[in-house]
């Protein structure tokens, strides 16, 4: 059933093609044109973010600080934190990837509430906008943990307008989760049950579930923060009576489960890519599917383990660490499972591949090392140093981007129409391996050893893991800036691909490349597992000339 | 099996409400319901940390929030209760009329809900107001001297008054609670407001009336985190 | 830079070597768990590397196999979770003895006061091989003390007291961080904690300009501020006997048992009202912006040192600290 195309999508109607000029794309509902709304929206606060970091790590070669004055690093980290977590890594994989891709996997014309995903968009916008503003207007300087009452009482900085620009990015993320469930509920083909559906959909689904229930515990915390700014009010001020450990619960009750919404879509492209190049079904698909389920749900119940030396009592720092180990196993099974995947299998090694293999290794670390932080034995020491950075950018770096980034280059025929360069695709994907573990590794020596995080100054002794680490930061910027320069590269000279290159599995394959505005000729009818590599079998010769070879 | 756009053009024909990436009317409705209800989840979720706040300091400063809550007037929020429960009727019998096709009973229930919403609203300021007055809205002009519970019965000089600071606490949930209901009241009324114009010009018929039954949810929902608020802040010591 | 290069922090305390020991099966473990990946990985990619004539074999899954690596893996993070319980426990249990030094932290430095009256900022002295208890509190925003010698930390809040007791084992000079971040110097919040011999720490405590023991400024305080008209040490006050109530249950009047902890006589001095002893009317005037974090320090050690005759609190090992006044 692979249909191979030819590269005729010059003249056959797609969704690149279908309507011209701004308003047509500012206005646009078809799921596809807002995905790239967002892939562009998303990247240019990457490069904010990324920037914020770069200078952190400039700041950070010298053990006393002599970049910038210290009020200044305070802004750089928070500002660096929060464009990434609320602008980048949690809309990331969902806006970009599950917006473009989930209703062709699933045979539907379109997500169920296309207005509402334009909305969320427009959302995503605004809140960048107020997060612009607070960067343009002198910055914020509260972490981006905003713990009280530093937040509430004692800062002159922008809280308000970054609380805002979150408050309302998050309302961006509940309305994308709120859309994408019905559509899973509701818009499958005939014939996809729900053991039929792929990873990727399964993991969104999961995702969303988390967007949906747990944002608004954060939106409500913000708004009290900045009621508090206004009114004075003393929720969170010891000084009239409020207590600090309460917003700390409330903002963590999101926050924690905010992380598998950041992980749990990756883990969907891991494992669409590892199926199609080891050309197998996935191993144990139904404890995959558990797995993240499982680990959407246990997510909720484990959040103040951020808390252990907060001041919280013994018996509760006992039950979340425990329960904390209860989550790390269905995350265990899942790399199992990959791992088992590849038994047997017929491997290749294009670029999507080799960034899933990345993801896996670099993974495997960062959830190890969250079992440190589990520990109460282990976290009272670990807690709030360089430990806690390293493991956290493991997971959300070392996995999450390279997920996205091993994504991007899957599906980049499909979205563009257009080959990668598939050389430069290797040697960015090595850049950024080597990049990432020479910034982040040291940080797990530096964590142990003592130093804390968000300090603008430290001791001498610190220096050299800093310094190895700033080199390994401009390394992996390199390895960022790649992709982006080939893939807009490609956007015109890059070689038109087939329906499927890959010969992969998974009905967006069916579909020409780019899709049609309505993503199916016809109404597809499933009858066929996930990942049926058995029947699709291996890449036919004829069809493996259309892949470029070497750049 | 016809072509999906065959099936479109046929469905478009009988459901001229029907979306395009719909394949009939019963799945479009089936997912703005399943859509309305998700949206009332994480409304659960919004306002259950403003409560997880309260039940937070009800329980630590239990007498002061009992003699904050004594300051409120029961009477204005017994009323209030009432007319919500009566709009929660009206949006019913709204539904109810448009099932029937009548079209004008719909358009009168809706307002009628509208009024009786406003008429909510327009207690709320008037309890606002007097909060104002008597200086109790949290912030620089705060002030409070006001008896614990029960606390009539001893002598005078024995008398035990709360404290300012935690009866500030009460009155900043107090606000925060009510305004955030009040604050989704007036988008409901606008969301009525708007369902009643379209409603007037025929839209809604026996085949296609899933807006005001979503509406209808959202509604009842305000509605039931009002009983809890009223339960909560107005209804805690009135036992004495 | 290249000059002292360590990887690993130094270890001064009773705990340090509790947490390195777990730490380094935590490094084991993982070791090993990330090699096993790693090279099974490797061996994958390369053994079933796509070959001429050869297809992937499809597998569904084992149910045994799932069972096996998730049951594994989960009793070996049973052994990681309840060894770390334990030493968690244990460093949340002050033992009874402890030497104890009030902490408050401010932005953005740490001040120090004995039991003695000696006060540091930034600078602790203790002795080595003696508990030592830390009560802290702090006077605006939420700080931590983090000793990473002694591989311990505890943050430090405004309104409340927070504890942290810890044995050092080598004396010697050892960083102390802020690591709760807490404004524009939250970096430059740095100390030492100056682990001493018994016999200089004597020497050290006994120096200095004539410290009136806390104990002592707390008793001043007591009376200059009114308390012993209410609180007599017999049974005609109008408040609560406070000989010997430190550490005690307390009956309340409406029918809750609390300890009388450093919390519960803060609460008590700034908010009377929370919490009445049954028995007792509530008449105590509050005290709020009367006095400061130093002075409630003060008192409280002057509360501690009211002990019941027959029962005695230990005393104080520094013997600049007064003898616990009789009233």
């Amino acid at each position: 059933m692979a249909t191979t195309d030819g590269p005729d999508f010059g003249e056959r109607e797609n969704y690149l093609n279908a309507g011209h000029g701004l308003k047509s794309w500012l206005l646009t509902v078809d799921h596809k044109r807002i995905a790239l709304l967002y892939l562009i929206s998303i990247t240019f606060f990457f490069f904010i973010g990324g920037f914020f970091a770069l200078l952190i790590r400039l700041e950070l070669l010298t053990p006393v600080g002599e970049l910038v004055q210290s009020d200044t690093y305070n802004k750089l980290f928070t500002m660096h934190g929060q464009v990434m977590v609320f602008f980048f890594v949690i809309p990331g994989v969902p806006a970009v990837l599950g917006n473009f891709l989930m209703p062709l996997m699933i045979g539907a014309k379109d997500l169920a509430f296309p207005r509402i995903n334009l909305l969320s968009w427009y959302l995503y916008v605004i809140g960048g906008i107020f997060m612009m503003y607070t960067i343009l207007n002198g910055g914020v300087d509260t972490g981006w943990t905003f713990y009280t009452p530093l937040s509430t009482e004692f800062l002159k900085t922008n809280v308000i307008s970054a609380a805002l620009g979150i408050f309302v990015a998050g309302f961006s993320s509940i309305l994308t989760g709120l859309n994408f469930i019905v559509t899973i509920h509701r818009m499958r083909a005939p014939g996809m049950t729900w053991n039929r559906l792929p990873l990727f959909v399964w993991a969104h689904y999961a995702t969303s579930i988390i967007q949906v229930l747990g944002t608004p515990v954060v939106a409500i915390t913000i708004v009290l923060v900045a009621l508090e700014r206004l009114f004075h009010l003393g929720v969170f001020n010891p000084a009239l009576g409020g207590d600090p450990l309460l917003f700390q619960h409330l903002f963590w009750f999101y926050s924690h489960p905010a992380v598998y919404i950041m992980i749990l879509p990756s883990m969907g492209i891991i494992s669409e890519i590892v199926c199609c190049f080891s050309r197998k079904r996935i191993f144990g698909y139904t404890a995959m599917t558990l797995a993240v389920v499982g680990i959407a749900v246990i997510g909720f119940l484990v959040w103040a383990h951020h808390m252990f030396v907060a001041g919280i009592s013994i018996y509760a720092a006992l039950i979340f660490s425990l329960l904390s180990y209860f989550v790390a196993v269905p995350s265990a099974i899942k790399v199992f499972n990959w791992t088992a995947t590849m038994y047997k299998g017929s491997i290749t090694y294009q670029t999507p591949m080799l960034y899933a293999f990345g993801f896996i290794g670099l993974f495997t670390i960062g959830g190890l090392t969250g079992l440190f932080l589990a520990c109460l034995g282990v976290d009272p020491h670990v807690h709030d140093t360089y430990f806690v950075i390293a493991h956290f950018h493991y997971i959300m770096v070392g996995g999450m981007v390279m997920a996205y980034l091993g994504g991007m280059h899957f599906w980049w025929p499909k979205i563009s129409g257009r080959m990668y360069p598939e050389g430069w695709g290797k040697l960015a994907a090595l850049i950024v391996f080597i990049g990432f573990n020479l910034t982040f590794f040291p940080q797990f020596i530096l964590g142990y050893m003592g130093m804390p995080r968000r300090y603008h100054s430290y001791p001498a002794e610190f220096q050299i893991l800093n310094v190895l680490s700033t080199a390994g930061a401009t390394i992996l910027a390199v390895g960022y800036l790649l992709p982006m320069v080939y893939f807009t590269w490609s956007m015109r000279y890059g070689k038109p691909a087939p329906a499927n290159p890959w010969n992969a599995a998974g009905l967006e394959w069916q579909t020409h490349s780019p899709p049609p505005t309505f993503n199916f000729d016809e109404q597809p009818i499933v009858t066929w597992e996930a990942y049926n590599y058995d029947e699709i079998g291996e890449v036919p010769e004829k069809e493996r000339e259309e892949v470029p070879v070497a750049h | 099996m016809p072509t999906s756009q065959a099936v479109v053009d046929e469905h478009a024909h009988e459901h001229p409400e029907l979306l395009h990436h719909f394949a009939t009317a019963g799945q479009q409705k089936n997912a703005a319901s399943l859509g309305m209800w998700l949206f009332l989840a994480q409304e659960v979720m919004f306002f259950g940390g403003l409560f997880c706040a309260y039940l937070v300091y009800r329980y630590k400063y239990f007498a002061d929030f009992g003699s904050a809550s004594q300051q409120l007037d029961i009477r204005l929020g017994t009323t209030n209760t009432v007319v919500l429960i009566c709009s929660s009727l009206t949006v019913v019998l709204a539904i109810r009329a448009v099932q029937l096709g009548k079209r004008m009973a719909l358009v009168f229930w809706l307002v009628a809900t509208i009024l009786l919403g406003l008429a909510f609203l327009g207690i709320k300021a008037d309890e606002y107001a007097e909060k104002f007055e008597k200086h109790h809205v949290p912030g620089a002009s705060f002030s409070y001297h006001e008896l614990l519970p029960g606390q009539q019965r001893f002598p005078e000089a024995e008398r035990q008054y709360a404290n300012p600071h935690h009866a500030e606490m009460f009155f900043s949930l107090y606000f925060a609670m009510t305004g955030m209901h009040a604050l989704h009241m007036v988008i409901g009324v606008g969301l009525f407001g708007y369902l009643a114009y379209k409603g007037w010009r025929g839209k809604y018929t026996p085949a296609y009336y899933t807006p005001i039954e979503n509406a209808g949810l959202y509604w009842h929902f305000v509605d039931i985190v009002w009983i809890y608020l009223f339960g909560l802040l107005y209804l805690i010591d009135r036992h004495r | 830079m290249f000059g002292h290069f360590p990887l690993w922090p130094e270890s001064a305390s009773t705990a340090a070597g509790n947490v390195d020991a777990l730490y380094i099966f935590l490094l084991l473990v993982s070791g090993i768990m990330t090699t096993l990946i790693f090279t099974v990985l490797t061996i994958f990619a390369v053994r079933f590397r796509k070959q001429k004539g050869q297809r992937a074999v499809q597998i569904e899954g084992s149910h045994h196999l799932e069972i096996t690596w998730s049951i594994i893996p989960f009793c070996v993070m049973m052994v990681f979770y309840i060894w770390g319980a334990v030493i968690f426990f244990q460093e949340r249990t002050p033992p009874q003895d402890a030497t104890e030094v009030y902490t408050v932290a401010k932005q953005w430095m740490w001040k120090f006061e004995h039991q003695g009256g000696q006060r540091e900022i930034n600078e602790l002295h203790v002795p080595v091989g003696r508990d030592v208890k830390m009560i802290m509190t702090s006077q605006d925003v939420i700080h931590s003390f983090f000793v990473p010698a002694f591989r311990l930390k505890q943050d430090v809040l405004p309104g409340r007291y927070t504890t942290l007791w810890f044995r050092a084992t080598k004396p010697g000079t050892y960083h102390l961080f802020c690591s709760q971040y807490c404004g524009t110097q939250h970096s430059g919040m740095i100390g030492w904690i100056v682990v001493m011999e018994p016999r200089d720490y004597e020497a050290w405590m006994s120096g200095g300009s004539g410290n009136q023991p806390l104990a002592v400024t707390g008793e001043k305080l007591f009376s200059e501020l009114g308390c012993v008209t209410c609180h007599r040490s017999d049974t005609q006050g109008r408040g609560p006997n406070l000989v010997g109530v430190f550490g005690k249950r307390v009956l309340l009047e409406d029918g809750r048992t609390v300890t009388a902890d450093e919390n519960y006589i803060r609460e008590s001095i700034l908010e009377p009202g929370a919490k009445i002893v049954q028995g007792f009317k509530p008449v105590m005037p509050t005290f709020q912006g009367q006095v400061d974090d130093e002075q409630l320090n003060a008192l409280i050690e002057y509360v501690k040192s009211l002990a019941a005759p027959q029962s005695g609190r230990s005393a104080n090992t520094s013997p600049a600290a007064g003898a616990s006044p009789q009233l």
